[in-house]
């Protein structure tokens, strides 16, 4: 397939993999991290690690938007379904996310909650026009790739005077998420080291590669902007294996077929018109982060699911024995979490890393768990 | 004086007709719509007895072999077939792929209140159709109706009886290390076919129309063509609802072993391919209704695949992997980039990612 099949292709791979092993200095390890779900998929589903040395280590991050959101989150879309009889659409992953009391939003479904698995939030506007006698209501979760359509649907619905479209709002932001990873507890106290990061892919060809500066400049690392192929990953693996080598720390964009440094002007432009940002949010193993995530300006306040229907949110502590937060900010692997693979399977999955294919537990049970026997 | 009139009925209105409760009470209604419907399009000698169960001859030497399979597909109808012709193929590839003859089908319908009579007419067209084609008679039947609401549309449940010869044996339990895997063509078509139906994705081709149609197809033909080639066929199984993926484990885990798949040989149409990667999902995980994996003796396999090639149904044919000892049963994959990973046991239905 026409822009897809160059990307995957087997013999161009061996000659970057043999590059990497040339280049990387058998004297010492690399620790990168990539910051998507979507690579952490690229790098299960296509089989990267095997393709790497053994002294240069991936570890995942927490840029998978089914990963990060809290169980209160859920927990609040779930009791609009099932409290507020809210037609509620969200997009697919999300429907099986843990929640409270052993629920889900698929669980829900089955209690007889009115929820809707959509491809496109415009989908969930097209339900409100159908059905101008049920309240529906979106459950708009995602980075900043997501965000830009969300902004669509709700001018779209003020357009056409929808008065049964809302949106829950749980849009994040990825610079504050790398903060929250570069500033967290361990990171201080020294006991997680990384050399740099694959800068995302889809997200950037929104918000551009500017708004990462602050990596190299405060923090002293490199960053990679990559797409989401796996050719893509391991070039950036290859670039910032040089720049670790050469003691540079820059922003380099391997993405430049989709990804310029100022962005998509009209998308932020858009986003900047129906929201603004919150104080703060909480997030599934990063806590509380100030300005990392959206709401909806005073402007479209109709279209606030927060503000039509009574569902405060309430923060709700994740299962005790599950290591998702611990493996958000990179200091534990999959499977040195105690329930990996036993209590916590993508059947049953107990945190929130084991629900989407792009969450690193999810993603190393599907593909990779045979390294571990 | 009395005057005998000649015996009237109104005929069933199958242009604006709809299903009713009456339908399915066991009278007139009923009645009439069994002999204008189901008789007059599925009709046969047995069917034709019109007693509780079909009397059939007993077969020659050999063992019965039986399947049963429900069909609650929507759309009922999709580009490539319908909830009809589907109901036909799978049952009759469940038998089959047992290595047995098919001999009779049995359907059973629930048909929901509400039901255009046009819409029945066309699905049982379509089954007669099918079975007319496949030469695999539908002998006894049933049918009820449910109240709006209660169902969707039409649901069909279909029992299918063979004859496997003697000294035929297949099995998920008999493949072994170093057998060669084989698929009878293109992966996901149905799956997909489906999906851009029921989520409305519009999906177009250059004729406007999508250019994803369902495979759903009766594979007896290919699998005796398979089975007279000589090969030692181990295994045969239909990648239905799962795809190929969990066709495999499930193999994988009766028989023992472990299976390694080459991405690069897996056959996927470009159509299909973009679906997919447009939705975030895996071909090896969507359902197919007219193609099958055989597992056959390493010599053999060649053979079997010029075999398989040489039919209609099986022109695309492809070796795709391996059996190997592994104590884990895994199911895994070299990558066409160069690694290895896990083809996992579906989890839930497939669902898109989002970023």
């Amino acid at each position: 397939m026409k822009y897809i099949s160059e990307f995957r292709d087997g013999d161009l791979a061996q000659k970057i993999a043999a590059g990497i092993r040339g280049e990387a200095d058998p004297a010492r390890r690399y620790h990168f991290m990539e910051f998507c779900g979507g690579h952490t998929h690229a790098i299960s589903r296509y089989g990267i690690v095997d393709l790497l040395p053994d002294n240069v280590r991936m570890i995942h991050g927490p840029g998978c938007p089914v990963c990060v959101l809290p169980i209160g989150r859920v927990d609040q879309a779930i009791r609009l379904a099932l409290d507020a009889g809210v037609t509620l659409c969200t997009y697919g992953d999300c429907l099986r996310v843990p929640a409270s009391d052993g629920l889900s939003l698929l669980k829900a479904k089955a209690r007889g909650g009115d929820v809707r698995m959509v491809y496109s939030c415009m989908d969930a506007v097209t339900l409100a026009q159908k059905h101008p006698e049920r309240q529906v209501v979106f459950f708009a979760i995602g980075f900043e790739t997501t965000t830009p359509p969300t902004a669509v649907a709700i001018r779209q619905a003020a357009a056409l005077g929808l008065k049964n479209f809302s949106v829950l709002c749980c849009h994040v932001l990825t610079p504050a998420a790398i903060v929250g990873i570069l500033e967290s507890p361990e990171a201080r106290a020294g006991q997680i080291v990384l050399d740099g990061m694959v800068g995302p892919a889809h997200v950037s060809t929104i918000i551009g590669s500017q708004p990462y500066a602050f990596v190299p400049e405060r923090y002293g690392k490199p960053v990679v902007i990559a797409g989401f192929e796996p050719l893509d990953v391991l070039q950036a693996i290859r670039l910032l294996i040089r720049q670790v080598n050469d003691g540079r720390a820059e922003i380099e964009n391997e993405f430049t077929r989709a990804v310029t440094p100022a962005g998509n002007r009209k998308a932020q432009a858009l986003v900047a018109e129906v929201f603004e940002l919150r104080p703060e949010f909480e997030w599934r193993g990063l806590g509380s982060l100030p300005a990392s995530a959206l709401r909806i300006r005073d402007t479209f306040a109709e279209f606030d699911a927060e503000k039509r229907f009574p569902a405060d949110y309430a923060s709700v502590p994740d299962h005790k024995a599950c290591e998702c937060g611990a493996i958000l900010r990179g200091v534990k692997r999959p499977q040195e979490c105690k329930i990996f693979g036993t209590v916590c399977t993508p059947e049953n999955p107990v945190g929130s890393c084991m629900v989407s294919s792009e969450g690193a537990c999810a993603a190393h049970y599907t593909y990779g768990r045979y390294r571990d026997v | 004086m009395t005057r005998t009139r000649k015996p009237y009925t109104r005929p069933l209105d199958l242009k604006h007709g709809q299903v009713d409760m009456a339908h399915g009470s066991g009278g007139r209604a009923m009645a009439q719509l069994i002999d204008e419907l189901f008789a007059r399009h599925l009709g046969n000698e047995y069917l034709g007895q019109g007693d509780d169960g079909a009397v059939l001859p007993a077969p020659g030497e050999g063992r019965l072999v039986m399947a049963t399979d429900a069909h609650v597909v929507s759309p009922l109808f999709f580009p490539g077939g319908d909830i009809g012709c589907l109901s036909v193929h799978g049952t009759i590839n469940d038998v089959a792929v047992m290595g047995a003859k098919p001999l009779y089908l049995a359907a059973a319908f629930i048909l929901e209140e509400g039901l255009p009579l046009a819409d029945l007419a066309r699905v049982v067209q379509s089954m007669a159709a099918a079975a007319a084609a496949a030469g695999v008679p539908v002998v006894t039947g049933d049918t009820k109706v449910v109240e709006r609401g209660k169902g969707d549309g039409i649901f069909i449940a279909t029992t299918g009886v063979g004859v496997v010869p003697p000294g035929r044996e297949l099995s998920g339990r008999r493949a072994r290390p170093g057998d060669v895997v084989l698929v009878s063509g293109t992966l996901g078509d149905h799956g997909m076919a489906i999906m851009a139906e029921r989520e409305s994705l519009g999906f177009e081709g250059a004729d406007g129309h999508s250019p994803i149609l369902s495979d759903s197809a009766a594979l007896h033909g290919l699998i005796e063509a398979m089975l007279a080639s000589g090969a030692a066929i181990r295994v045969l199984r239909d990648p239905t609802r799962g795809g190929l993926a969990t066709t495999l484990n499930e193999i994988a885990r009766q028989s023992g072993v472990g299976i390694l798949l080459q991405e690069k040989s897996l056959p996927v149409k470009p159509a299909v391919h973009a679906a997919c990667e447009l939705l975030g999902l895996d071909p090896l995980y969507v359902a197919n209704e007219g193609k099958l994996v055989a597992i056959c003796a390493e010599n053999d396999a060649e053979k079997l695949l010029t075999a398989m090639r040489a039919h209609p149904l099986g022109q695309a044919a492809a070796i795709v992997g391996t059996v190997q000892a592994d104590d884990h049963h895994f199911v895994q994959m070299t990558t066409a980039f160069g690694g290895l990973r896990i083809v996992d046991w579906l989890s839930g239905d497939q669902l898109p990612r989002i970023c």
